[in-house]
C-alpha cells in the first residue's frame, strides 16, 4: 500500500519558499486571526472544543489536553499559570525546535488562545538552555506580537491581558519533566516533585494551579479552535486525533521531519517510502519509535493480539513495518509513540554499543533525587561501558535486566521508566547479542560500523 | 492543662490490623502505632516530605466500591470488603491515611522494592563502617541487615567523592557516605533558617556542599549530624573519639536557657563524650543548639573546685560564721536560677533558718526564636514556684560573658539583679553573703563590696567570688547529680546523673541540707525521695507530684499564680510569651 500524503497542519507554512518567522509574514498568511476571534468567545467554549477534539499531549505521555485543562483548580482564587514546555531534550526528538525557529508566532498564537481559554494572566515558555537561537527568535517574536497587541495588555483591544516570558532552561534533560521544570522556573534545581501532592493543576508554579503543555500540543490548539474540535477528530484516527510530527533520525536515506495524520501511516510506509529505506547495502535492524526512552522494536518480530476497530474487536498480526503510527497501536505492541522521535538502526549497529550510548545519556541526566533512578541508571551505564571498553561477561545481560527491573514504578518521576525501558527492551529483544558480546568483541567490526566513544 | 481538641480519626488496616489514627497522619507514623516498622531514610517527622530515598515503598490498596451504588464490594470468598491493590509500590512517607486504606508491608512486592533500594544505596557506598563514627547507630547498617539481600552483585568501580570536607566549624562531611536524602539541606533551610547546603552535580555524582562562600556555622549545625542517617555528617568534636555502643545514655536537660531542651548525655567510665537532643514534641522537637552541646566540657575543666578539707569541718566553720551573724538581715543568700528545684527549695529553707534575705542573679541575653530564649537561667520559674523568690530578679547591665559558649551566641549576656544587695552591703547591714554558685563580681558587686563581707560559696568552678570567699564548698555540675528544672512553659523536667563528680566535690543538696541543719539545729533531708515529700507538702504547684512521677517528657504545672509577671522571654519553638511579657528579644 502506498504511503498517504503528508498532512501538514503544524508545518502548513514551514519550509514554504519565502516563509519567514517574522510577524508580517505570519499575519500575511492569516496569522492571529484565530486569536482575534477567540477573545470574543466565552472561554468555556474554547475549552469545550479542545475537549471534543480529543487532542493528546505531544510531550511524550499523550495525556488528553482537554482532561488536563479540566483538572485545573479554578476555585483556589490563586492565579493560573501556563507553561509551554519547550525543553525538548529527549534524544531523537527535534520538532519543537523547528517549530520555534521557523514559525514562532504559531506557538505564540496557540499559547495566547490557551491562556485566554484558561483565564491565564501569565505564561512562560521554558526553552531548552542549549537553544539560545530559539530563545532569541521567540523573544523577538513576542516583542513583535506585544507591539501589535497580541500579547501583553488589552489583547486585540479587549480587557484581557496576558504576558509571556521566555525562560531559558538549566541545561538538563530533567528540566523537561513538568514538575522539575516548575522547580527550575522557580529558580531551583530541577528536582521533580512528588505527586501527590504536587500535581501542577493544583500546586504547580509558586504553588499555584499550572498548565504545562508541549509546544506542538499548543500549536494544535490553535487549529482546533479555528476549525472546531469535531473537525480535528476527523483528522487522524479515533482516540489518536490530529497529526503527528515524526522526527526520523538514524540509518535511513532521508531523515527529517514528517507530519502525518496519526495512525494513517505505518512504520514501514514511513521508513521505506517516505524516508527512502535503508542506506545502500544495509537492512533495518531496529527502531525506537518515540524518543530514546521508548522500548525498542526489532525488525522481524511479530505482534499478535486483538484490537478495537470501530465497535468490533479484530485480530492483528503485525510485523514492525505494519504498525500504524499512533499512541494506541504503539502502546499495544509494548512501546510508545512518545515524543515522535523515530530512531532507526541498521545492521551495522551493535545493540550492546547502542545501549551503552543510551545508558550514558540517562545516567548523566538523572537528577539524582531518588535512589533507584540515580544509582540504577549509573550502574547500568557502568555495566554497558565495561562491556564495550573492558571485559564483557556472559552474565551481564541477566544482571542488566535485573538492575533495570528494580527501577520503574519506584521513582518520583517517569525518568525511572525512561532510563530502564531501553535496557529492559534491548535485553528482551536482543538478548543473544548481549550474551554473545564477549565473543563479538574479539571479531572484526563490520564495515561502516560506528565507533563508540 | 487544657486537653488538645480531639482529632478526626481515620481507620486504616496495616498488615491485617485495624487502627484508628488522626487524619493527616502518614503511613509510616500510622504503622509505628501498631509497631510495624516501615524503613525510611529521607523522611523525618519534623521536616517537609520529599520522598526521595524510596526506602519506604509499600503496597497499598483501597476498598473497591460499586461504581453505580458506591457501596463497598464484598469478596465472596473471604466475606470481607474487596481491596483494589495499587499495582505499584507507593511511598509511606508521602501518603496520608484515608478511610479504609489498606497497607501491606511484608508482601513480595515490598520485599523486592526494599532489597532493590538497599542494593542501590550500597553499590556506591564506601562501606567503611570499621572506621565510621556512625557505625552502631547507622540506619544504612540497620536496614541493610534488616531488609537487604546480604550479598553484592556490583563489580564496577565505585564513585569517588570528597572524603573530608569541613562544612563549618563543627561539622565534617564525608560525601562518599552521603545517601543524598537531603535531610540536612531541609533542616538548614526549614528549621535553622540558614539555607547554606545544597547538591551540586547530577545523578549518582550529586555531591553535598555548602553554597559558594557560605559555611554551615549556625548554632544548630550539629543537628544535621544527628539526623544524617549515615556517617556522612559527623561532629568534628566527637569524630573518632569513641564507639557509640560503648557509651551509656543518660537523660538530661540543656541548662543554657529557660527553654530546657531535652538532651541525652553519652558517657563512658565517668567521662562524657557528647550531648545530643532527646525528642520532646512539646519542647525542642528533635533539636538542640550547638552551644548546649559543649557544656559538658566544663566538667573536666582544670578550674574545677575540689575540697581538701573535710565537708563536716567546712560546715562547722560556716555554722560558726552564721552564729556570729545571727541578727536578722545580717546574712544574705544569693540563690541561683541554675540550681535545681530541690536545691532552690533547700536554699529557701537555709535562708529562712538564717533569717536571711534572698535574691537571684538574672541572666538575660538575646533569644533566637528557636531554642535559645532570652532568659539564660534554666530555672528561674523553679525559684518562683518554690518560693525562693517572689518577684523576678532585676535585669542587669550588659557585661561580657563569664563562661564563654565559644562565640556561638553572639550577643552579650546581661548578668545582674543584685543592686539591692549591693546597697545593703554599702549600708553595712549585710555581713555575710551565701552564694549558691553565683559569681557575685560577674553579677555586678564590686571587689570592694565583697571585701566588706564574709562570703560562703557553693560552686563548681573557680572564679573571683570563690577566690574571695571565706568558705568554699565544691559542688556538682548538672551532669553529676539528679534533679528537676521548671522551664519557661512551667514544665517540670528531670535530669539525671550521668557521671560521678570529682573527688572532693559534694552534691549541692547535701551541702545545703547540712548547712540548713546547722543553722536550724534540726535535721534536714538531702535525698530526692524525702525532699519531694516535703516539697509536695509545702509547694502548692507540686502538691500532686513526686519525683518518681515526673515523666521523661516533663510535667506542666499550674502557672496561673505567676501569669502577671514580666518574664523576659520572647517567642521560641514551642513557647509564646503571655501578652504582658516584656519581650527583650524581638
Ligand atoms: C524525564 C522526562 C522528560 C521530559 N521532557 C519533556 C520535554 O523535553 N518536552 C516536553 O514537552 N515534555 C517532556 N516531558 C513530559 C512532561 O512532563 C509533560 O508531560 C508534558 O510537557 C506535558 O505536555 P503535553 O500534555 O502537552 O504533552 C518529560 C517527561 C519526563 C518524565
Ligand atoms: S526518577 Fe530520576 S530524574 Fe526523576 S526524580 Fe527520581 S532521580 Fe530524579
Ligand atoms: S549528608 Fe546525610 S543528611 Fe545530608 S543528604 Fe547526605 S545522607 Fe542525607
Ligand atoms: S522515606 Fe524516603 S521516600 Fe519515603
Amino acid at each position: 500500500m502506498a504511503a498517504p500524503a503528508q498532512r501538514r497542519i503544524i508545518f502548513q507554512h514551514i519550509d514554504e519558499p519565502g516563509y519567514s518567522n517574522d510577524l508580517a509574514c505570519y499575519v500575511r498568511n492569516g496569522g492571529y486571526e484565530v486569536l482575534k476571534k477567540s477573545v470574543t468567545r466565552p472561554p468555556a467554549e474554547l475549552i469545550d472544543e479542545v475537549k471534543k477534539s480529543g487532542l493528546r499531549g505531544r510531550g511524550g505521555a499523550g495525556f488528553p489536553c482537554g482532561v488536563k485543562w479540566g483538572l485545573v483548580d479554578r476555585k483556589s482564587g490563586k492565579p493560573i499559570y501556563l507553561i509551554v514546555n519547550a525543553d525538548e531534550s529527549e534524544p531523537g526528538t527535534f520538532k519543537d525546535r523547528y517549530i520555534m525557529h521557523q514559525d514562532p508566532h504559531q506557538l505564540i498564537e496557540g499559547t495566547m488562545i490557551s491562556c485566554f481559554a484558561n483565564n491565564v494572566k501569565q505564561a512562560y515558555i521554558y526553552i531548552r538552555g542549549e537553544m539560545p537561537h530559539g530563545a532569541r527568535i521567540l523573544e523577538r517574536a513576542i516583542a513583535e506580537a506585544r507591539a501589535a497587541g497580541f500579547v501583553g495588555k488589552n489583547i486585540c483591544g479587549t480587557t484581557y491581558s496576558c504576558d509571556i516570558f521566555v525562560h531559558r532552561g538549566a541545561g538538563a534533560y530533567i528540566c523537561g519533566e513538568e514538575t522539575g521544570l516548575i522547580e527550575s522556573l522557580e529558580g531551583k534545581r530541577a528536582n521533580p516533585r512528588i505527586k501527590p501532592p504536587y500535581f501542577p493543576a493544583v500546586l504547580g508554579l509558586y504553588q499555584c494551579p499550572t498548565i504545562v503543555n508541549n509546544v506542538e500540543t499548543l500549536c494544535h490548539v490553535k487549529y482546533i479552535v479555528e476549525h472546531g474540535g469535531d473537525a480535528f477528530t476527523k483528522v487522524g484516527t479515533p482516540n489518536n486525533t490530529g497529526t503527528r510530527i515524526f522526527c526520523v533520525s538514524g540509518h535511513v536515506q532521508r531523515p527529517g521531519y514528517y507530519e502525518f495524520e496519526a495512525g494513517k501511516i505505518t512504520m514501514g510506509q514511513l521508513l521505506y517510502e517516505v524516508c527512502g529505506g535503508p542506506l545502500p547495502g544495509r537492512t533495518f535492524k531496529a527502531v525506537i519509535p518515540g524518543g530514546s526512552s521508548a522500548k525498542i522494536l526489532r525488525f522481524g518480530e511479530r505482534f499478535k493480539g486483538k484490537r478495537k476497530v470501530g465497535a468490533e474487536m479484530v485480530d492483528y498480526d503485525w510485523g514492525v513495518e505494519d504498525v500504524p503510527m499512533d499512541f494506541d497501536s504503539l502502546g499495544m505492541i509494548g512501546t510508545m509513540g512518545g515524543s515522535g522521535g523515530v530512531i532507526v538502526m541498521d545492521d551495522t549497529v551493535n545493540m550492546v554499543e547502542a545501549l551503552a550510548n543510551i545508558n550514558a545519556f540517562y545516567s548523566h541526566e538523572s537528577c539524582g533525587q531518588c535512589t533507584p533512578c540515580r544509582e540504577g541508571s549509573l550502574w547500568m551505564k557502568k555495566i554497558t561501558t565495561r562491556m564495550v571498553h573492558g571485559q564483557a561477561r556472559n552474565e551481564d545481560a541477566a544482571l542488566l535486566k535485573s538492575v533495570a527491573d528494580q527501577i520503574p514504578g519506584r521513582t518520583i518521576c517517569a525518568f525511572g521508566e525512561a532510563c530502564s525501558w531501553p535496557t529492559q527492551s534491548f535485553i528482551a529483544k536482543f538478548g543473544d547479542e548481549f550474551k554473545q558480546y564477549p565473543e563479538t568483541k574479539k571479531a572484526a567490526k563490520p564495515v561502516g560500523a560506528h565507533e563508540l566513544v | 492543662m487544657i486537653a488538645p481538641p480531639k482529632p478526626d480519626l481515620v481507620t486504616v488496616n496495616i498488615d491485617g490490623r485495624e487502627i484508628a489514627v488522626p487524619k493527616g497522619t502518614n503511613v509510616i507514623e500510622a504503622a509505628r502505632l501498631v509497631n510495624v516498622d516501615v524503613p525510611h531514610y529521607c523522611y523525618h517527622p519534623k521536616l517537609t516530605i520529599v520522598g526521595n530515598c524510596r526506602m519506604c515503598l509499600i503496597e497499598m490498596g483501597m476498598p473497591a466500591v460499586d461504581p453505580a451504588t458506591k457501596a463497598p464490594i464484598i469478596d465472596p470468598v473471604t466475606g470481607k470488603p474487596k481491596i483494589n491493590w495499587i499495582p505499584r509500590p507507593q511511598i509511606g512517607c508521602g501518603t496520608n491515611v484515608s478511610p479504609g486504606l489498606h497497607v501491606k508491608t511484608t508482601s513480595p512486592m515490598v520485599k523486592d522494592a526494599r532489597e532493590g533500594v538497599m542494593e542501590f544505596l550500597l553499590i556506591n557506598h564506601p562501606l567503611d563502617c570499621p572506621i565510621c563514627d556512625q557505625a552502631g547507630e547507622c540506619k544504612l547498617q540497620e536496614q541493610s541487615t534488616g531488609y537487604g539481600r546480604g550479598y553484592s552483585r556490583f563489580v564496577e568501580q565505585k564513585n569517588v567523592k570528597p572524603k573530608r570536607t569541613q562544612l563549618g566549624p563543627r561539622v565534617t562531611l564525608d560525601d562518599e557516605r552521603c545517601i543524598l536524602c537531603s535531610r540536612c539541606i531541609r533542616f538548614s533551610k526549614e528549621i535553622a533558617k540558614d539555607d547554606v547546603l545544597g547538591f551540586v552535580d547530577r545523578g549518582s555524582y550529586s555531591t553535598l556542599t555548602c553554597f559558594p562562600g557560605k559555611q554551615l556555622a549556625n548554632n544548630y549545625s550539629l543537628n544535621t549530624v544527628d539526623i544524617c542517617p549515615v556517617g556522612a555528617l559527623t561532629s568534628t568534636d566527637f569524630r573518632f573519639k569513641m564507639r557509640v555502643w560503648f557509651l551509656k545514655q543518660t537523660n538530661s536537660i540543656d541548662t543554657e536557657t529557660s527553654v530546657g531542651a531535652n538532651t541525652v548525655v553519652w558517657s563512658r567510665e565517668g567521662q562524657i563524650y557528647r550531648l545530643t537532643p532527646r525528642r520532646n514534641d512539646d519542647v525542642n522537637d528533635t533539636w538542640m543548639p550547638d552551644s548546649g552541646r559543649e557544656l559538658f566540657k566544663a566538667v573536666m575543666a582544670a578550674d574545677r573546685l575540689v575540697a581538701t578539707t573535710h565537708l563536716d569541718a567546712l560546715v562547722a566553720q560556716a555554722a560558726e560564721l552564721f552564729k556570729m551573724n545571727a541578727s536578722a538581715g545580717a546574712i544574705a543568700v544569693v540563690g541561683s536560677g541554675r540550681s535545681s528545684v530541690e536545691e532552690q527549695f533547700l536554699t529557701k529553707k537555709l535562708a529562712a533558718a538564717l533569717k536571711a534575705s534572698t535574691q537571684l542573679v538574672s541572666r538575660v541575653g538575646q533569644g533566637d526564636q528557636l531554642l535559645i530564649s532570652a532568659d539564660r537561667n534554666p530555672n528561674v520559674r523553679g525559684a518562683l514556684v518554690t518560693g525562693l523568690i517572689s518577684k523576678l530578679p532585676k535585669v542587669g547591665d550588659a557585661t561580657p560573658l563569664s563562661r564563654s559558649t565559644k562565640g556561638a551566641v553572639a550577643a552579650p549576656i546581661r548578668t545582674g539583679g543584685l543592686t539591692d544587695l549591693a546597697a545593703s552591703i554599702d549600708a553595712g547591714k549585710v555581713k555575710v553573703v551565701v552564694s549558691i554558685g553565683e559569681d557575685l563580681i560577674a553579677a555586678g558587686l564590686t571587689a570592694a563590696q565583697l571585701a566588706n563581707v564574709s562570703v560562703v560559696y557553693l560552686g563548681t568552678h573557680a572564679n573571683a567570688t570563690s577566690a574571695a570567699a571565706k568558705i568554699v564548698f565544691p559542688t556538682l555540675s548538672v551532669f553529676e547529680k539528679n534533679g528537676t528544672f521548671v522551664n519557661q512553659q512551667f514544665r517540670l523536667q528531670k535530669f539525671a546523673k550521668a557521671v560521678p563528680g570529682p573527688q572532693g566535690a559534694t552534691d549541692d543538696l547535701i551541702v545545703l541540707a547540712k548547712l540548713t541543719a546547722a543553722a536550724s539545729s534540726a535535721p534536714m533531708a538531702s535525698d530526692l525521695g524525702s525532699l519531694w515529700t516535703l516539697i509536695s507538702a509545702e509547694v502548692p504547684a507540686f502538691a500532686m507530684t513526686s519525683y518518681a512521677q515526673v515523666p521523661e517528657t516533663g510535667l506542666l504545672i499550674d502557672a496561673t499564680p505567676f501569669a502577671a509577671l514580666p518574664f523576659v522571654e520572647g517567642e521560641t519553638l514551642h513557647f509564646k510569651p503571655a501578652a504582658a511579657a516584656v519581650a527583650l528579644d524581638s
